[in-house]
């Protein structure tokens, strides 16, 4: 589903990602992990071109997303993403939030996506929120309601930044509750995560990211109980 | 006979006898001489229109300009690396010596060079002075916008592009309005100087509130009453001003009740 092919990212002198070639498959669910500065969430960001590679190609469905002809905006459209501080828009209620791009890329009717809207807060138990603002909501709210946003575009894969790291502990749950339900009905996933827990449970696939590179990677189950590299099993040491 | 001949009389009587005048009967005498005789309030009156026109007149011209160039600057700088536009790129380069050169510079000066070199030999005195303010302001307005766009977390514009918008109404829905708030207090207070900083049209000889008040003391060796006058009047509107932008700050805040 989407191919990654010699991606390299530096900003100005500093090398951020060095020639990673990756392949995500349709339905999998690939949980990115390692210490932070190695690069995971600029991997991540690069999938939807929120960062311009350096170097390598980038091709979702057979389009090739790094080619500057290639019109960004749709291949977007295809690609939900949810943020660690959530970026709601602070100026909108939550249905506005979540209506505001089906309808302006004309995707839904307003009415349409007031539906799809309603639908989908039902789903995360928060329709009664729909009238609210952001600043009336707590932090596992909020990140409900963004990644709520992210579905109503129907996208095909959903890529996830760090989404529980501005959370209140207490609140995390809540937010990995949803995303276990969206790995359940078979969405694409790629999650960068401290949640080693979330990783085991829900990952089909870990990837290991150190110093720009892909340092290791297997099943979840394997990875954790025979990390190869000793990068990795310091990195696990530490964080178990 | 009426209140201000009584003073007058009174007045004048005692000069002749070379008397001690009574402060308050100075003070009346003062004030009628000042404003009242001849209806001089009408010219007060006057040329605070004169005031306002030019205030107005280059507000309107000045946001006009401050949002163009706040524009041009903002989506140059906002490019992709590596994608940037040439045409772009020049009018950035115009945008910057504009705000360079106006911000760099004394209104006074812009105002003398406008109106003795520039439009020399104009009649229209009045539309160079509402040019020249609206250009000096388009400068400042400029550098308050890009500055209240700036201050908009860049995750908004970020998250907007993820959903699939283009940059235009990801701006225009999502991040003007949010800078609006940003930028209004400064704003306020960009219309609030400009305002005040009108009193300088003087120098080309228009004859604004502060026109009025030094022709009336020319007229009647009366400092005291024509200038503390005409201070009030530029701080009263200075007050009704601070609090309507007030009641429409809190409008714009609605959104951050919790």
């Amino acid at each position: 589903m989407i191919s990654v092919e010699h991606l390299s990212k530096s900003f100005g002198d500093h090398l951020v990602l060095d020639d990673i070639s990756e392949t995500i498959q349709e339905g999998e669910k690939v949980v990115i992990i390692g210490p932070s500065g190695s690069g995971k969430s600029t991997f991540l960001r690069c999938l939807n071109l929120l960062e311009t590679p350096t170097k390598g190609t980038i091709t979702f469905e057979g389009t090739p997303i790094t080619d500057p002809k290639t019109n960004i905006d749709l291949i977007r459209r295809q690609m939900g993403m949810v943020f660690q501080h959530f970026n709601l828009f602070p100026n909108m209620t939550i249905r506005k939030n979540i209506t505001l791009a089906p309808v302006r890329t004309k995707l839904m009717s307003q009415a349409e996506a007031d539906d799809t809207a309603t639908a989908l807060l039902k789903r995360v138990g928060l329709e009664e929120k729909a009238d609210s603002y952001p600043a009336q909501l707590s932090g596992g709210q909020k990140q409900r309601i963004a990644i709520v946003r992210a579905l109503a575009m129907k996208p095909k894969v959903m890529l996830f930044d760090e989404p529980t790291s501005a959370l209140d502990p207490e609140m995390v749950g809540e937010v990995l509750e949803v995303m276990k339900q969206l790995a359940d009905e078979g969405m694409t996933m790629v999650v960068v995560t401290h949640e080693m827990g979330f990783a085991r449970e829900v990952g089909s696939r870990v990837l290991f990211m150190d110093g720009g590179r892909i340092l290791e990677q297997n099943d979840p189950h394997a990875f954790f109980a025979n990390p190869k590299e000793p990068r990795t099993i310091e990195f696990l040491s530490k964080v178990l | 006979m009426g209140f201000w001949e009584s003073i007058e009389a009174t007045f004048t009587a005692l000069r002749t006898a070379q008397e001690a005048i009574p402060f308050h009967i100075q003070m009346l005498h003062d004030f009628y001489q000042s404003f009242v005789e001849g209806d001089r309030w009408l010219l007060y009156l006057k040329g605070l229109g004169t005031t306002f026109q030019i205030t107005i007149a280059a507000l309107i011209l000045g946001v006009i300009l401050g949002i163009l160039v706040a524009v041009v600057r903002t989506s140059h700088d906002q490019q992709r690396v590596g994608r940037r536009n040439p045409v772009l790129g020049f009018f950035n380069v115009i945008c910057k010596i504009y705000t360079t050169v106006i911000r760099g510079t004394p209104m006074m000066v812009q105002l003398l060079i406008m109106y003795f070199v520039i439009f020399a030999g104009t009649r229209n005195t009045l539309g160079v002075a509402m040019l020249t303010f609206g250009i000096n302001s388009g400068a400042y307005v400029a550098e308050i916008i890009r500055g209240g766009i700036m201050s908009v977390d860049p995750g908004q514009m970020e998250a907007g592009r993820s959903l699939g918008l283009s940059y235009v109404p990801v701006m225009k829905e999502i991040v003007i309005p949010q800078a609006i708030k940003n930028i209004l207090p400064a704003l306020g207070n960009e219309l609030i100087t400009l305002f005040k900083e009108t009193s300088i049209v003087t120098v080309i000889g228009l004859v604004d509130l502060t026109k009025v008040a030094i022709q009336i003391q020319a007229r009647t060796y009366q400092a005291l009453m024509p200038f503390f006058g005409i201070a009030l009047v530029y701080l009263v509107v200075v007050m009704v001003l601070t609090w309507l932008l007030g009641i429409f700050e809190r409008r714009l805040r609605q959104s951050d009740k919790r």
